[in-house]
């Protein structure tokens, strides 16, 4: 589904990705893992194809196209899908409009937002004055109207009380076909979190570590976690260098 | 020489507190001399879609009544429900003896030069009309036309909303496709008396060298409501307004919205005054600019001299190219228990804005237009459907070119 090689990003003069190499097979999820300012959020933000991160080096494939230099758009069209961390407001746009336009006219908002208890947000402005828990929502019924290919979440569960975190669990395994049997799923998944929380609602493949700009460690997500927890960051990625 | 001529004469050559001083004799008194029309037969079809953008239908049906004036001739003039007069200010003065009386009872004759050529050299106005308890359910349509090019137009409007009376007004003020320049000079004067409702949209629609002068005042008596909603989306040389209303009895209430954008060589001094002058009064006015190359100062003046009145005042400008916005809002409270407040923004728009919404899939002019959209997000009922086709026409040219 999504394949990386050798990728160095720069946001102005700073190297923020470091000779990314990365592979994420259809049907799978994979977590990130990683201090603050690892490069986590860039990597996302460079595979959406934002603008300020400037790929120096490496190519990023899609479904077998290179995507390295499309413009966001495309590439959302082509079937990628982000979950901001921090949304921006747009004032004056309601929510309903956005979630109109994520599925191109494709569904109701009012009914997709009844599924999840949202409706009473939907006259809202975007992302105006919501909560952590409502924005994480309000992100996940977005990518659920766009009907990703392969869906990219940034800290999906950070900021979220435990009930809500419930709601963004299921969103996100309806999101990544977690219903189907591993070999049926279509849809694959990257996960940025630090607490792993997420990871009791969505079963997850494969686990990375992202250190200043550098994957200095692979495996089964769950057993990383569990080093991170014990040892932390350091220590962990020297033992699995 | 009556006292109102006398003043005028002295107020002949004085310029205005704001907006660009004009000198009149540069244009021309000389009006074509356009027949009445009933049934709209003159005008030709690039000029009914020009009306129609401007939210001018040109048609009785669904009117509660009709006037226009194209230079300085009326050209039409119906009156179509019961409940509502619609008259030439001309006629209505010498029907109604009270008439004169409320003309300049609320602006000034001798305010500036162009207050005193409308009573100087008046060429006719509008006179509308809810008689008492009458609920008018369709708007009327008033339309104020400059149909030769250099013509000075000078109109003096009166509106009277009697006592419990509910009235929807659109007026569509434009120039036809070829006139280039010109000058608009309107004063208007609206009367809400006790308990009565009147909803004024106007839509401004000129030729890219004309010059607009209104000026507005307007009186609501106890529990009245005004609404006023003022929109200009095409290039103009200049505007310069600054609309009175003053809340003069207990529980009245005016709300002002305006959405204008200005054009790369456009002056705009647009602004809304509110004085609230009985208790419970509630005041909001609402501004949205947004400034594609031209200059738009956008005031707003709150004044609270009664206790327990509420008012708010929301500015917002949108600068997209080279535009200037000034926001200048005011609040001015004069005694204990006034709630007054204001939210007053200038900026462009973000590009973290702008690549949120491509991350779902819409292309840059798209997700600008999106924006732009929510921008002018101000909620106006009752618009005629090409005026909404036009607006978003607006939009969408507006992101172009970013």
């Amino acid at each position: 589904m999504l394949e990386i090689d050798d990728l160095w990003v720069n946001i102005d003069d700073k190297e923020v990705l470091k000779g990314i190499n990365l592979r994420v097979p259809v049907g799978e999820t994979h977590i990130l893992f990683g201090k603050n300012g690892s490069g986590k959020s860039s990597l996302l933000m460079t595979i959406m194809g934002f603008e300020r991160f400037a790929v120096k080096q490496g190519r990023i494939s899609f479904l077998g196209q290179d995507i390295t230099q499309l413009p966001i758009y495309e590439r959302a069209r082509l079937g990628l899908g982000l979950s901001f961390q921090r949304p921006p407001t747009i004032r004056g746009v309601k929510t309903a409009d956005v979630l109109r336009v994520c599925s191109r006219g494709a569904i109701v908002p009012e009914v997709l937002a009844a599924a999840y208890d949202f409706t009473q947000f939907l006259d809202r402005e975007i992302n105006y004055g919501f909560s952590g828990g409502e924005l994480k929502r309000s992100e996940l019924l977005q990518l659920l109207a766009q009907n990703p290919k392969m869906a990219l979440l940034d800290e999906p569960e950070s900021g979220v009380d435990m009930e809500n975190l419930q709601v963004v669990g299921a969103i996100i395994a309806k999101l990544l076909q977690k219903e189907r049997r591993p070999q049926a799923r279509e849809k694959s998944g990257l996960i940025i979190t630090h607490t792993g929380f997420i990871m009791d609602y969505v079963n997850a493949d494969k686990g990375y570590i992202l250190l200043e700009g550098r994957l200095l460690c692979s495996g089964n997500p769950r057993d990383i976690l569990q080093d991170i927890k014990r040892f932390g960051y350091e220590e962990c990625t020297r033992c699995r260098r | 020489m009556p006292e109102i001529k006398q003043r005028a004469e002295l107020g002949r050559k004085k310029k205005a507190t704001f907006g660009r001083d004009l000198n009149l004799e540069e244009f021309s008194r000389q009006g074509g001399a356009w027949e009445y029309d009933p049934d709209y037969r003159q005008f030709s079809p690039e000029e009914r879609s020009r009306l129609l953008a401007t939210g001018i239908e040109l048609t009785d049906e669904d009117h509660a009544g009709t006037f226009l004036l194209a230079d300085k001739a009326i050209v039409h003039c119906q009156t179509r429900q019961p409940g509502v007069e619609v008259l030439p200010i001309t006629e209505a003065a010498s029907r109604h003896d009270w008439v004169k009386d409320l003309l300049w009872g609320l602006v000034a004759v001798d305010a500036d030069k162009y207050t005193a050529a409308a009573e100087l050299d008046l060429d006719n106005g509008y006179f509308i009309r809810a008689l008492p308890g009458a609920q008018i359910s369709q708007p009327v349509e008033s339309c104020l036309y400059l149909r030769t090019d250099r013509f000075a137009q000078h109109i003096h409007n009166l509106v009277v909303v009697e006592e419990g009376a509910s009235l929807h007004i659109i007026t569509g003020c434009a120039t036809h496709p070829g006139v280039i320049s010109g000058l608009h000079v309107g004063v208007s004067e609206f009367y809400v008396k006790k308990g009565g409702r009147l909803t004024f949209t106007m839509v401004h629609n000129w030729g890219k060298e004309v010059h607009v002068r209104p000026r507005t005042a307007v009186m609501v008596e106890e529990g009245g409501t005004y609404v006023s909603n003022y929109i200009l989306l095409r290039p103009v040389k200049s505007v310069q307004m600054y609309p009175t209303v003053t809340l003069n009895g207990e529980g009245a209430v005016a709300r002002m919205q305006s959405i204008v954008i200005a054009h790369p060589g456009s002056e705009l001094d647009i602004g809304g005054r509110v004085i609230l002058k009985a208790p419970h009064t509630r005041a909001e006015i609402i501004a949205r600019t947004l400034a594609l190359g031209g200059v738009s100062i956008a005031r707003g003046h709150l004044v609270g001299l009664a206790p327990d009145i509420k008012a708010h005042l929301e500015c917002r400008g949108l600068i997209l190219g080279n535009g200037v916005v000034y926001a200048m809002p005011e609040l001015e409270g004069r005694v204990v228990g006034v709630d007054m407040s204001h939210e007053a923004a200038v900026g462009k728009i973000a590009a973290e804005e702008v690549e949120y919404l491509m991350a779902r899939g819409l292309d840059e002019d798209e997700a600008v237009s999106t924006i732009v959209r929510g921008f002018l997000n101000v909620k106006i009922e009752g618009l005629p459907p090409a005026l909404e086709e036009e607006m978003e026409q607006a939009i969408q040219e507006s992101g172009k070119g970013l």
